[in-house]
């Protein structure tokens, strides 16, 4: 199946929303504009938690202007058992409370109220006229204070589920303990002859989109709302909004604006369900855009960690033994990454014994979400650490230790799955071969490589395709485009049909006009909408054939379909090739238009490894450090737009070079976040980084009609420890609490004098 | 409070609108002018997606008031393209796919334009400086610099591509 010779998948066309890009007319989630329209506005808790005793808004409703104002008890009350979303995993009860605090303000920012006014001025004035009665609690910032017996507790009803081991039954901060073993670990680390173990420690970190979260909401006289904005699922907007309203989802059409990043941080909501709620109240549309403060303060960044990691091996370089105890912040609500980072942390090697216990910890900050191959990244900062600390110890090449231990087809994965075909060994390999491995250091510099692995997402997709009258196509889906997706799009339709990638049209379109598709997130979309688009275009193509068989009066089994015409075969060879605009020329005569929807629902996606080389130069008078060179080997299966998959490998690394280096969120003892800017948390810009060189490795996915494997995650989940590697190297000290920010260096150069 | 009169110039035409004293040049050309190609990222000068050219002089537009304008020109992303034709720069962002989402692309190509005006023949370190005003969360820059250094060597009519590999 994957020797199929490609015309159009690995080509680097230009994409088809290219040109509204670079002019300026790409419509974003904040250029809406609707006759009549409000700004909607909130107001957020001064205080980091905070019982709220009352709300008095009687002030802000009689400021000029304003025609809606809603507080948490304006929003249905939902049972705490109630769970909606994609595959039902949202608990709608905790993300109404995150959209607008109920009972209580759990973090600095949290919204507790909301307006609309017609004016962007008037709705900021009118918001400070809203007087709330707080009783301050005291905060619970840090895992440790979290976890102590006599912790302040965030909510009374929790209690830890999943595996609970010896944690005690009864309110507890701690939402879930989940483990992972395999072996017998006592054994595993007496038969070793080096064990190291470390603690590590990872910041807040925010995804950083540029785009700030933008929405807009109308309700006509019939009860029809219409929410347009910029999300990761147009379809999961729709969801999670009709049940925190308890709207029937037919009254709901979610409208896809262009999105400005998301990187998972626009995989839940905030303001969607006020906008819709406000737009309902006020029988106006309403639009709220957040300020970049905003989205720091409130909307999800990945969470906060703290590790411990221990490792044995045989100076033969077999691991013998490896365990983890992993603790995460999940913020104000149940929900940080700590059981995916278990998942995934063991996830590239053999090791025969093995423990891995993870916590989902409550503290008071901001609900952390979605954030690119969620709590891969720290993992993989202390599993790939430890390997590159036994791999100096038994001097042996870290590279060489890797592949010593490296899962193939066949290994059983950490959840005792078979691995199928994957290429994580060759990207190992071809890390090895690279130029960059061999070339040599300059003074001050120091190497480091880290490999990584992520499950990737399956869930639900659909896809349309009609054909026009001309023989060109059209493409669409419910899958929002957030990198360059209508070109796979494109590209895969143009691969099935025959056809120009010129003569399709993909196009991106709203709840009530395409088949459901779940998010764009998971690394999913060009691998699963991508099934859909390729299943859809089969059945275009059948249909096709019968048309033809139709006109040329032969059997079904007589028509081919080869480079976008139908062909005679089976006896039928004498009939004249008739190309796609040929045959739909003809539709009205047999049979009508011709379109085909196809669904999918993959059982398996297969899982993305990767091979990072950074090479890293210190200041060790200022500490500052800087990426010099580095490097990207990604098993990418079958690129589909190489230059798109290129694209995702460099801007995984450089954010993953941010949280390594300088990205954190940084609090004060109230728990008020002091960096909320793009000033004080401080990205990667263009002078920070090198030229990020990328090797994708292809080896087929045998889940994928054409081999592809997700492509967007796995690039993040290296870095961490590929940076924290190279720092050791340069620095000849293991450095393990991020970022390796210049204080931290120069902290760790005078410990080790 | 009274709204203010301005006539300016904007891509080379006049125009005129009504602002607040205190809106930014940003909330006028988005909300007044309906020019929403320039994107607001911060809000505090710090990404640069707002950018624009001020009499020839590359600025964020949500630090400049919108009065200030008065009299002034004012260049913005949607007088980049000639008609149908795009600016090799913006033809290079295509080729070179190096934009992802796009929301940065309009304030880093009105940048890249001033960087080429000022500097035809940047190096990549001189075109690394210049561009770090602007953020990108997408593309680690890689292919921003490359489209931007190509742009230069075609409109100079050298062959000189993108360096690869170790900086330095």
């Amino acid at each position: 199946m994957n020797e199929r010779k490609f015309k159009h998948i690995g080509t680097r066309p230009v994409r088809p929303d290219g040109v509204d890009k670079v002019t300026g007319r790409a419509n974003y989630g904040a250029d809406i504009d609707m006759p009549g329209m409000l700004h909607g506005v909130v107001l957020r808790s001064p205080y980091a938690h905070a019982r709220i005793r009352s709300i008095d808004t009687s002030a802000a409703e009689k400021s000029p202007g304003v025609k809606a104002v809603l507080v948490g008890t304006d929003l249905p009350d939902l049972p705490r058992d109630l769970k909606g979303g994609p595959e039902n995993h949202v608990t709608l009860a905790d993300l109404s409370r995150n959209c607008l605090a109920r009972e209580t303000a759990l973090y600095h920012g949290h919204a507790v109220a909301a307006l609309a006014a017609t004016s962007l001025e008037a709705a900021q004035e009118a918001v400070q006229k809203i007087v709330v009665d707080y009783e301050e609690l005291e905060p619970v910032l840090e895992i440790d204070q979290a976890i102590a017996p006599d912790a302040p507790i965030l909510h009374d009803h929790v209690r830890t589920a999943g595996m609970r081991g010896d944690l005690p039954d009864g309110p507890t901060n701690i939402a879930s303990r989940i483990e992972f073993s395999r072996g017998n670990l006592e054994e595993g680390f007496a038969d070793a002859d080096v064990v190291v173990e470390r603690e590590f420690s990872t910041p807040w970190a925010h995804q950083g989109y540029i785009e700030p979260h933008a929405c807009a909401a109308r309700v006509g006289e019939d009860g029809q709302a219409v929410l347009y904005g910029s999300s990761q699922g147009q379809f999961l907007m729709r969801d999670l909004c009709v049940g925190l309203l308890q709207l029937e989802p037919g009254k709901l059409k979610v409208v896809p604006a262009e999105i400005g990043g998301g990187f998972g941080g626009k995989t839940t909501v905030y303001n969607e369900p006020l906008v819709v709620a406000l737009a309902k109240k006020s029988n106006r549309p309403v639009k709220m855009v957040m300020t970049r403060e905003e989205v720091f303060r409130a909307t999800g960044p990945t969470s906060a960690s703290k590790m411990r990691f221990k490792m044995g091996a045989k100076r033969d370089g077999t691991i013998t033994a490896a365990s983890a105890s992993i603790y995460m912040e999940a913020g104000a609500f149940p929900g940080s990454p700590a059981g995916a980072a278990a998942m995934c942390c063991f996830g590239p090697y053999t090791f025969p014994n093995f423990s891995i216990e993870a916590h989902d910890v409550l503290v008071n900050k901001l609900k952390s979400a979605a954030y690119r191959a969620p709590g891969a990244p720290m993992g993989a900062l202390g599993t790939e650490s430890l390997l590159d600390e036994i791999a100096r110890e038994i001097g042996m090449d870290p590279i060489e230790l890797r592949l010593r231990n490296a899962v193939q087809q066949g290994d059983t994965s950490t959840l005792g799955m078979p691995y199928d075909r994957i290429g994580f060994i060759e990207t190992l390999e071809a890390a090895k071969s690279h130029p960059h491995y061999k070339a040599p250091l300059g003074p001050n510099q120091g190497r480091g490589v880290a490999s990584g692995y992520w499950f990737n997402a399956g869930m639900q997709s659909s896809a349309n395709i009609s054909i026009h009258a001309d023989g060109s196509a059209v493409v669409a889906c419910g899958s929002p485009d957030i990198g360059g997706w209508r070109a796979s799009m494109a590209l895969i339709a143009a691969e099935e049909l025959g056809i120009p990638y010129e003569r399709v049209r993909p196009v991106v379109l709203d709840t009530d006009s395409v088949g459901y598709s779940d998010l764009t997130g998971g690394s999913r979309t060009t691998v699963v909408t991508g099934m859909a688009i390729i299943e859809a275009a089969r059945q275009v193509i059948d249909e096709l054939r019968a048309r033809t068989a139709k006109m040329w009066d032969v059997e079904l089994d007589a028509v081919g379909w080869q480079d976008g015409c139908a062909v005679g075969v089976n006896g039928a060879g004498d009939n004249e090739p008739m190309t796609l605009a040929e045959i739909a020329a003809g539709f009205s005569a047999t049979g009508g238009p011709v379109n085909a929807e196809a669904s999918v629902v993959p059982a398996a996606t297969g899982p993305s490894f990767g091979t990072h080389i950074c090479d890293l130069e210190v200041d060790k008078e200022t500490g500052v450090s800087k990426v010099v060179r580095y490097t990207v080997v990604q098993d990418a299966g079958k690129a589909i737009h190489p230059s798109y998959v290129e694209g995702q490998m460099q801007g995984g690394a450089s954010q993953g070079i941010g949280i390594a280096l300088n990205e954190e969120y940084i609090y004060d003892e109230k728990g008020v976040l002091e960096n909320p800017s793009f000033l004080d948390y401080r990205m990667p810009v263009a002078s920070d980084l090198p030229m990020i060189d990328t090797v994708i490795v292809e080896v087929p996915n045998p889940a994928h009609p054409y081999g592809a494997r997700g492509v967007g995650e796995i690039p993040i989940v290296p870095p961490l420890a590929a940076v924290a590697n190279a720092m050791s190297d340069a620095l000849g000290v293991r450095m393990t609490d991020l970022p390796l920010s210049p204080p931290r260096v120069l902290g760790a150069l005078s410990e080790d004098v | 409070m009274a709204r203010m009169h301005v006539e300016t110039t904007i891509n080379g035409e006049s125009a005129e609108f009504l602002c607040q004293p205190g809106e930014s040049l940003l909330d006028a050309l988005r909300n007044e002018l309906n020019l929403t190609g320039t994107k607001e990222g911060c809000n505090t000068g710090d990404c640069g997606a707002c950018s624009v050219m001020l009499d020839g002089r590359l600025v964020p537009s949500c630090m400049v008031l919108a009065p200030e304008v008065e009299g002034r020109s004012v260049g913005t992303i949607e007088g980049v393209a000639q008609g149908d034709e795009l600016h090799p720069l913006q033809q290079k962002f295509l080729e070179h796919a190096a934009l992802q989402c796009g929301i940065c692309t309009p304030g880093f190509i009105v940048a890249a334009k001033a960087l080429l005006e000022k500097n035809p023949d940047p190096t990549e370190e001189e075109a690394r400086y210049w561009l770090a005003g602007n953020l990108c969360r997408c593309t680690g820059y890689d292919k921003i610099i490359r489209a931007v250094l190509d742009t230069a060597a075609e409109m100079n009519g050298t062959n000189g591509a993108a360096t690869n590999g170790a900086a330095g």
